[in-house]
């Protein structure tokens, strides 16, 4: 008769590979909040750091041109906080326009509006970059 | 500096930037990179005419 195999390790699945947390995987997304493609410059990928700082740079001066409004995070209202978060995504681009007292219209026409998507979207494009250069330092990603 | 750009013209710089960052970050070799980066902006661009035909067979 047959012995029943006991053996747990050849049915358990295969262990996810570790990726510790260092130094740089906390700098480097930091450093690529504040300065759109930052992070992956620091990590050495410099043809995507300036491709992600172009496109990020681009997005925001092209929605403070079309008068885009920038979002405070006092707004009171719950989609004024989204906007917040979406705005402050850009890092330092949100502070200087803040500190320059840009966006701080309330034209009511759709070249505005359009502009206020493309400076929210430049924050949240920024966020999937300070994730992925996350990824990067940890060695999740080539 | 004020910058005028049709609703049209908006949507193609908005899809062009856009693809760059999601091609750069959901991919991992750079020919992976170029395809899906090229792959998303024919769709938001695709997206943006065929909303438009949409549109306009309503108004019909």
């Amino acid at each position: 008769m047959a012995k029943p195999n006991t053996d747990k390790s050849k049915n358990a699945a295969p262990a996810e590979p570790e990726y510790p947390l260092t130094t740089m995987a906390v700098v480097a997304p930091f450093v690529g909040w504040l300065i759109p493609g930052g992070g992956h410059l620091l990590l050495r990928r410099y043809g995507r750091g300036v491709l992600l700082l172009v496109s990020v740079v681009a997005m925001f001066l092209i929605g403070l041109g079309m008068q885009g409004r920038i979002y405070k995070p006092n707004g009171g209202d719950i989609l004024d906080i989204l906007g917040f978060v979406g705005d402050v995504g850009s890092g330092l681009l949100y502070f200087i326009a803040r500190a320059m007292d840009w966006g701080n219209v309330m034209a009511a026409n759709a070249a505005a509006d359009y502009g206020k998507t493309f400076l929210i979207v430049a924050g949240l494009l920024n966020f999937i970059a300070v994730a992925d250069a996350h990824h990067i330092a940890l060695g999740k990603k080539p | 500096m004020s910058i005028n750009l049709s609703h049209f013209s908006a949507a193609v710089v908005f899809a062009l930037f856009a693809s760059i960052v999601f091609g750069i970050t959901q991919r991992n070799s750079t020919m992976e990179q170029v395809k899906y980066g090229a792959y998303c902006f024919a769709l938001f661009v695709g997206g943006v005419f065929l909303a438009g035909w949409v549109m306009a067979l309503i108004r019909r």
